[in-house]
């Protein structure tokens, strides 16, 4: 990877991401390192201070953005930091953290095939790689592969196109033999009856990510460059005149905003409501399955390719699985037990030996399904009042760019390059992205 | 999750196929001047309550009949389940 260029000049150029140090606010006391671990270990560990600041909210601010989870953090770290504005102020209902970014299970890919999408998920894999040094935080990112498997030869086709138009927007991808794959992972069945092992479409550069430290990196990043973190305040209401947003009415009094972000995928269609709004989301639930800790078995994320099975292993040692969505309607973040048969089933089918396992935890996310199965990151026919959501299941991989593309738009009143096709309004003009190609049904994405 | 089928019982929501919010029953008219807002709207728009949801459930592995299924979306309780023509006929559908 040593002649990959992770900012290409022709990318926007207003705004291309400021990778060396550049002068930051943070105190050197603040700053984490090696050094700081050894000295406040030798020293009873008194010299830690908390991460981020408990704020009380002001009675304004230019930018009010509103979910702490980590679309919205980053949201305001990249407001704070790359665009220079200041005045900002995350409003979260609960804990920073405390919906899908603490739910999901943790990958980080870039393997879109449409020009709508893939530029932008290899942006956000770019700004990965570059992120804990960029927030002097410990996110535990591993670029330790991704690999979807084949299993015949029409899929073995689509695989071959959809590694041709990464590789067209400067992306990874490499197919594998069964051979090759055996060669890394000797335990998967690649002679299953039904679904043989025909090889495999890797991205090498994928991986993990810890979930909870890149809330909380972004979190602390934000705070060091000003920007209040308010948690336990919820949006109760938009104050709209004329068809201006003025501000949000919330649960500790009214915050004045000369610009409001929604950013609360899972939850977009109740916020957007109240701002008398209708959304191309269905809310649906995800499960999500980890098992008890094992020694070192899985060194990559590997996804079944005829049924719905995708599967890693945390530096903890639990097998961190998932498949499809319940399919239904849903805010409970819970499912129900057909999908977790669905879901091992497809494991049982590559992965025999993930059946002497025992599962440990098994949970539900709430996700903004949209009408393509793509996000959206566009301003509102009501001014100063802007709406990020839509992530379906696959928002978190998308955190950096996420975050990054909005605060361009926020800054800016443009999109950012990347981001130029996920307007709200493709579904009346049609320009949908569909990477299924499955339609207007959100429980078929 | 048991979907109480007004002809056939209890059944296991496993033998339904989801299709979403009841209102695709109510398909605009073509020929209407605003027809293609009035599409756009029942294609892609969606209410997506949390709370009572109605919506629609195929049969698919049992007798095929559509179903509309009023739903708790913050708990799953199931509080009504009518037969999609019936729904359909009360609100003056078809014959």
């Amino acid at each position: 990877m040593s002649d990959f260029d992770p900012f290409p000049s022709e990318w926007d150029n207003d705004f291309a991401p400021v990778l060396a140090e550049d002068g930051t606010k943070e105190s050197e006391s603040m700053r984490y390192s090696g050094f700081k671990v050894i000295k406040e270990a030798l020293t009873g560990h008194r010299g830690w201070g908390p991460a981020w600041r408990d704020a009380t909210p002001k009675a304004e601010y230019d930018y009010v953005i509103i979910g702490g989870g980590g679309h919205g953090l980053a949201t305001a770290y990249y407001l704070a930091k790359e665009f220079k504005q200041a005045r900002i102020a995350v409003v979260e209902k609960g804990w920073i953290g405390g919906g899908n970014v603490g739910r999901n299970t943790t990958i980080i890919r870039s393997n879109y095939l449409l020009d709508g999408n893939e530029p932008f998920y290899e942006f956000s894999l770019q700004l990965w790689e570059n992120l804990e040094q960029e927030l002097n935080y410990n996110a535990m990112v591993s670029q330790r592969g991704i690999l979807n498997l084949i299993h015949s030869d029409a899929q073995r086709d689509a695989f071959v196109r959809r590694g041709n138009a990464m590789i067209l927007n400067g992306a990874d991808a490499e197919l594998l033999s069964t051979e090759q794959i055996v060669a890394r992972y000797p335990f998967l069945n690649v002679n299953n009856a039904r679904f043989p092992i025909k090889g495999g479409l890797a991205q090498h550069r994928g991986g993990t990510v810890r979930h909870d430290a890149v809330a909380w990196g972004y979190a602390r990043a934000a705070d060091q460059r000003g920007v209040d973190i308010i948690q336990n305040c919820e949006v109760t209401g938009f104050r709209i005149e004329d068809g201006t947003c003025t501000g949000v009415e919330t649960s500790r009094g009214f915050i004045g905003a000369k610009k409001v972000a929604s950013c609360v995928a899972g939850s977009s269609s109740r916020l957007m409501e109240k701002a008398g709004m209708r959304l191309p989301i269905e809310t649906q639930v995800l499960q999500a399955f980890v098992t008890e800790g094992l020694k070192p078995l899985l060194p990559g994320v590997i996804t079944f390719g005829a049924g719905h099975f995708y599967c890693s292993q945390s530096d903890k040692g639990g097998l961190v699985f998932g498949g499809d969505l319940d399919g239904y309607n849903s805010y409970a973040q819970r499912g129900n037990l057909p999908v977790v048969e669905d879901v091992c089933e497809g494991g049982m089918a590559i992965f025999p030996n993930l059946g002497r396992a025992r599962l440990l935890r098994m949970w539900g996310g709430v996700m903004d399904m949209s009408m393509d199965g793509s996000p959206i990151i566009d301003r509102t026919h009501i001014d100063g009042l802007y709406f990020n959501g839509g992530w379906c299941y696959g928002g978190f991989k998308a955190t950096p760019a996420s975050g990054f593309a909005y605060a361009h738009l926020l800054a800016t009143d443009r999109p950012h390059k990347t981001a130029t096709a996920f307007r709200l309004d493709r579904f009346a003009t049609g320009h949908m992205i569909d990477e299924k190609g499955v339609g207007n049904q959100p429980n078929l994405h | 999750m048991l979907i109480n089928h007004p002809i056939l019982g209890p059944r296991d929501a496993a033998e339904f196929v989801y299709k979403g919010d009841a209102s695709l029953i109510h398909r605009p008219d073509w020929q209407a001047e605003d027809a293609v807002a009035q599409f756009t709207d029942y294609g892609y728009m969606r209410d997506n309550p949390a709370g009572l949801h109605r919506e629609l459930w195929f049969h698919e592995q049992g007798d095929r009949s559509w179903l509309v299924v009023t739903r708790d979306t913050t708990t799953h309780e199931i509080t009504k389940v009518e037969l999609a023509r019936d729904v359909a006929r009360a609100e003056g559908r078809s014959k």
